[in-house]
Order: C-alpha cells, then structure tokens, then sequence
C-alpha cells in the first residue's frame, strides 16, 4: 500500500484524506495545531445557508475515522526533501517520515489587520476583524466598549486584499459575501443597529450570494457604500470615527460608529510559504503553484507532490472541499496510470 | 486605546557629535527654540553639536512650490552635506521639518539611483570645486530629544502636571507631515502613530490627547497658504481639528514643524476674530509650543529668552499652571534691555 502524507487537517487535506485512505493509499494527516480544522472553527456559521461551522467540522471529523489514516495533531512539518523518489519529511521535534507522496494542503492565514496602521486595529477597541466579530456571533451577543448593544456597525471590505500597500493585490474571494453573512447576523441580532458595508465591488460569485446581496439590503436594511475608509480614529465618548469617500456620491464623508469590522484577507500560511518554498513550487504571494490552471491544477512541477485547498490561493470552503476532492481523484489517477 | 502599539517602531540615532543645520522660518517665528536647542545638547546634554555659520537654505518651500527645480535642491543639500563633511561630521540635524524630509527624500533617491549621486558630485566639484559625503546618521531634532528625554527628565525643574489639581497636563501633539509621513521609517513610531511627542509629553509627566482629528493635516501645506485664494484651505483644515480638540480641553499644543507651530498658533487668532469662536472655554487659545520651547520651560530656562512671548495665543496662564515663574517686565525687553513696542491686543481674542 502506498504511503502518503498530507500536510494540513483542514477542509481540503481532510477531504482529499478521507477519498485516498479508500482506495489503497495509508495516509499519514499532519496538522500543527491540536485540532483539525482551525479556521472554521473561528467561525459561528457559514455562507450563504447560515449552516453551523460545528455541524461541518464534526462531518469532517467523521470523514477520517478510518484505519487507514493517522491524524498527527500538533506536528508541523518544517521540512521535506525528496530522496530517490521518496519524501522525507520532518516535524518541529525532528521526527522523521518516509512517503511515497506528499499532498500540501497547508492553507491561509488571515491577513495581520495591525499593518494598516490607519484603520486603527489593536489600537481602539471598537475596531475589531472580522474574525472577532465571528468569535462574538458565536457567543451569540455583540457589546460595544461601554457593554451596551452598538447602536451602529460599520464593515470595511478589502483589508489586505487588493491593496498595493499591504503588498496584496489579489481579491481574497470570500470577504464580500461573509460581510454580506455578518452584516445579516448582526441585523438578526440587533434589529435596531444601522448597518453599513463600505466596499470597492462587490463580487457575488457564488450560488446564492448575490440572492443573499438582496437579501440583506431588501429584508435587513443593510446600507452598501462604495469607498474606501481613508482612517479610522477614537472620539470623545469611545465610538470610533471613520473618514471615507463615496465614490459614487463623488464626496467625502465622516461617520461615527460602534464597530468598525475590517474585512480581513487570506494570505499563504507560514507553512504554505516555506513548504512551496522549500520545494521549488512558491508562485506569486507565496502561494503554492499548481502545474497549470486548467488540467493540472493539483499538479505541481515535482514527481509525487500535489497541492490543494487555499495553499493555492484564496477560495471558499466549498471550493477547497471540492479541490481536495479534485486532488485526491488526480492522486489516485497518477497511481494506477503508474501500474 | 491601546498605548503600546506607539513605540513599537525605533529608529538609529546617533549618540553625539551633531552637525546642526537651521530653519529658514523658525528663527522668525520662534526665536528662541534653536538656541535652546543647542543649549540644551550642550549644556544638559554635554554633546558636540556644531553651530554653522556658511550654511543655507535646503531649497524646502521652493522645491514644494515647483519653483526650484529638483537638480538645484539637491545641488544645495549637496553643498550642505558638504559644509558637514568639511567640519568633520557624518551626523547631519536640520531643525526644520521640510528640511528633514528634503534631506531624506534626496539621500533615498541618490540610494536608489546611483547615477544621480554621480551626476549631483560632479556639478558640486564642477561649479564650486566641493566634496560631499551623505551623513552616516541624519536624525530631526526631535529626535534626539526623544532619545535623551529620560536624562532630561533628571535635570527638570518642572513636570507637565497643573499643580492647582496635581492632574498631568493635556497635551495635544501635532508631527509634521515631512516627517514620517514621506518615509515612515524616517520618524520614531513611524507615520500614522509617530512616538516621538508623545514619548517626551508622557516622560514629562503630561497626558496625551487621543482626538478624532490627531492626523488630520495642521492646514500649513505649502500651496494653501502661499497662494491667497487657497488660504480658505488652510485654516479649514484647522479650524477642523481645533473643534476635534475642543472637547478635550487641552492645555497646549505641542509640534515638531515649523509650519504646524505658525499656523495652529496664528489662525486661532484668525478664527476668534472672524468667528468670535476661540477654543478654550476661557477665551484665550490654546497656546502653541515648539518641542525645545517645551524642553526648556521644564529645565527652568526664562520663558522670555525662549522667545514664548512671540506667541499670538499667551502663555502665562500655562506657566502659572505648571508654577513657572516669569516676570512680566521682561516680556517685551530685547536682549540689550531695550524695552520693545508691545503688540496691539486682538479684538476678541483674550490675552
């Protein structure tokens, strides 16, 4: 039976671990945290159904209960080499493994919010990402500074995402539609918040995103401004003061808010920019690159080494599903073409 | 607010051996903030610092306003660098803000294009036959009081704290653009929380003021105010933080920038007397100090010869509440003891 190891229990590794454990491959799943799934379980629920983030992370917890796979919690691989056709990986204690195939499924980072030092970040409590606003649904209560329900929210889209001065201009994918989710999770919560989005585009790709776009301005009377917030700064009495401009007004404008929530993007993880690295497959960002993007997506330019999920670049959670599920097929593939 | 995030950014500084360039403006403005500059590093301090007397302008408000052409701006600031490198010094300090952002813009450009540091010392040796050196370490003022502000504090008669409630002092700390915000990694703090004000203010026993409108621009810029029609510019940008401020009841304002100084100062007069607005609840301004002007008020130097009586809003009521003590005969005396004409006194605004 083949060996292989996949880097990363999130959704893409655990995916492509539970489709190639079936089918004659013992799979050796390491994960540097101590639990699988790490970013989605920083979230309360999901777009664009709302479905409970616990309710998926549990079936993906289902998925690799199986003998043919070994969950390695708390081992981050910190080096692999290929040695005749074989890889030797090698974790922070300095454990070795011998494979026969390595799948990198290493995923992102959110973007560090504290580099766009105008928008105030670490600095004023009112202004939180996106991800503590998720650790605030999931606590299903939202306070401001004074622990009194914020009378008004105010999202910033695009932080660390299309922007040449975080050194990031790619679009992270998901943010426009998770501000869309949030800005209807915080309406249900707080029906009487004024609730405003500031953004560049909107870029409603997905099934059902632009019906939950509607959705949110038509039932939850969500205000959607298109401009960027220039600087974000503390007034007198603890709120938050933003400047920005609408661009479709043509005018500058001030607002005073409860909450600013950045929008945080996705970024290569440490281990996706030093793993590529270290294998001769880093592309543009830091980001693992597939041998092309068409055919051979799950490729990479090494014998036996694949790639999946957001180690590749910014995707959903569906999409890295479907794309550890696409590298598990193109694994498979590749082994009974070599018999 | 989280005050930590402030001082996370340190820059290189040199320890001694300074050479000094001064400001076109500052000297008319506030005459007596140079020289206790250099009293301070010399006498508190006991630094090298040299005074000089060949030098000249940097070209600043000429090269901002499109007058001076880039090649002479940085023939002049080669010249200058030269007037250092002749007196044997590699530790450039200019006092002016724009002069400090000159001199860190032209250093970046010769770094990133060799040719043009080529082509800069071949005019220089050409046309006057000088040689220059780019300084080892070219540090604002500010700067340097900021690194040497806790053995400062050791020496200070005085602290920033109202001794009538035993309350630190509010202070409101406006950088000059030119100095962090054209290279963010020129300024301590770098460019949207720059440390450097605050670092002395909270060292000296004040309380910073963390209001909404802290980096909106003090309204100096140089086309707003050298072209007339844009003056209406310039003091909106002002008046804009002084109602940020407003609220806070700040007992001065404190700036490394010539022109942050001039203006904060001067159009708190202007306002009052168009608007009959001023910004302290008791009518008088808020007053307007220099970083050495401050420096030196808590080192017991007279505030006369700190040159503090040039202010348009007046400085007693700060002095008293800090206990300074000033003697009012002195106020308008020169240095000969001369007694100088008194200025008219301003319609609305208290002095």
């Amino acid at each position: 039976m083949k060996q292989i190891a996949i880097i990363g229990a999130g959704v893409a590794g655990i995916e492509a671990a539970s489709i190639v454990s079936k089918n004659n491959f013992k799979v050796l799943l390491f994960e540097k945290e101590n639990d699988i799934a790490g970013n989605i379980m920083n979230k309360a629920r999901l777009f664009p159904d709302f479905s409970l983030a616990v309710e998926l992370v549990n079936k993906m917890r289902a998925k690799i209960n199986h003998p043919n796979i070994s969950l390695h919690l708390n081992s981050e691989i910190v080096d692999i080499v290929n040695h005749n056709n074989e890889w030797e990986l090698t974790d922070k204690k300095g454990t070795k493994y011998k494979v026969d195939t390595v799948l990198l499924a290493t995923g992102y980072t959110p973007f560090d919010a504290t580099l766009k030092e105008e928008l105030g970040y670490g600095i004023y409590n009112g202004v939180i990402t996106s991800l503590d606003l998720e650790k605030m649904f999931q606590e299903n209560r939202i306070l401001n500074s004074l622990d009194e329900p914020p009378g008004k929210i105010v999202f910033l889209q695009c932080v660390g995402s299309r922007d040449e001065k975080s050194g990031n201009d790619y679009c992270s994918k998901v943010c426009c539609v998770t501000a869309v989710k949030q800005a209807i999770e915080a309406a249900k919560l707080l029906p009487d918040a004024e609730i405003y989005i500031f953004y560049m585009d909107l870029r409603m790709w997905g099934q059902s995103f632009e019906e939950l776009y509607r959705e949110a301005q038509e039932t939850y009377g969500v205000k959607f401004v298109r401009g960027r917030i220039s600087e974000a700064a503390s007034t007198f009495d603890g709120k938050i003061q933003i400047k920005a401009e609408d661009t479709l007004v043509g005018t500058p404008l001030k607002m005073t808010t409860d909450f600013l929530v950045l929008m945080v993007g996705m970024e290569a993880s440490l281990g996706t920019k030093a793993l590529a690295h270290k294998c001769g497959i880093d592309g543009p960002y830091g980001f693992a690159l597939g041998k092309d993007r068409f055919l051979e997506g799950n490729n990479t330019t090494q014998e036996e080494l694949f790639v999946a999920g957001s180690a590749k670049r910014p995707m959903s959670i569906a999409d890295a599903i479907a794309d550890g599920r696409s590298a598990a097929c193109t694994i498979i593939e590749s082994e009974n073409r070599s018999n | 607010m989280k005050q930590h995030y402030w001082n996370e950014y340190q820059k290189a500084i040199a320890d001694d051996h300074f050479f000094y360039e001064r400001s076109c403006i500052r000297q008319t403005f506030f005459p007596g903030s140079e020289t206790a500059f250099l009293r301070i590093m010399r006498e508190e301090l006991g630094k090298d610092i040299r005074d000089e007397a060949n030098q000249h302008t940097c070209t600043g408000i000429g090269y901002h306003s499109d007058i001076v052409p880039l090649e002479t701006t940085m023939t002049v600031v080669a010249r200058l660098f030269s007037l250092m490198s002749d007196a044997g010094y590699e530790n450039y300090v200019p006092s002016c803000v724009t002069s400090f952002g000159i001199f860190t813009e032209m250093i970046a450009m010769w770094n990133h294009n060799p040719e043009l540091l080529e082509k800069t010392k071949k005019v220089l040796f050409d046309t006057i036959g000088r040689k220059f050196e780019i300084p080892l370490n070219l540090a604002h003022p500010s700067d340097i009081i900021y690194k040497f502000r806790n053995e400062l504090k050791t020496k200070m008669k005085f602290q920033l704290v109202n001794r009538f409630t035993g309350k630190p002092l509010k202070v409101v700390e406006h950088i000059g653009c030119h100095y962090a915000k054209i290279f963010p990694e020129a300024g301590i703090g770098k460019a949207e929380f720059p440390h450097v004000l605050v670092g002395m203010i909270e060292s000296w026993g004040g309380e910073v003021v963390d209001y909404p409108e802290r980096r909106h621009c003090c309204g100096f810029g140089f086309r707003h105010y050298l072209l007339k029609e844009n003056r209406g510019y310039s003091i909106a940008n002002s008046k804009k933080k002084f109602e940020s401020m407003e609220p806070y009841e700040p007992d001065f304002i404190v700036t490394n920038c010539p022109g942050c100084n001039l203006f904060l100062d001067r159009w708190q007069y202007t306002i009052a007397e168009m608007n009959n607005k001023t910004y302290d609840k008791n009518g008088y301004g808020i007053p307007v100090l220099t970083y050495e002007e401050m420096a030196g008020m808590l080192l017991g130097y007279d505030p006369w010869l700190l040159g503090m009586q040039l202010h348009q809003i007046q400085v007693e009521r700060l002095l008293d509440k800090i206990g300074i003590p000033y003697n009012i005969d002195e106020k308008y005396k020169g240095i000969s003891g001369q007694v100088l004409p008194r200025p008219e006194n301003p319609i609305n605004l208290l002095v």
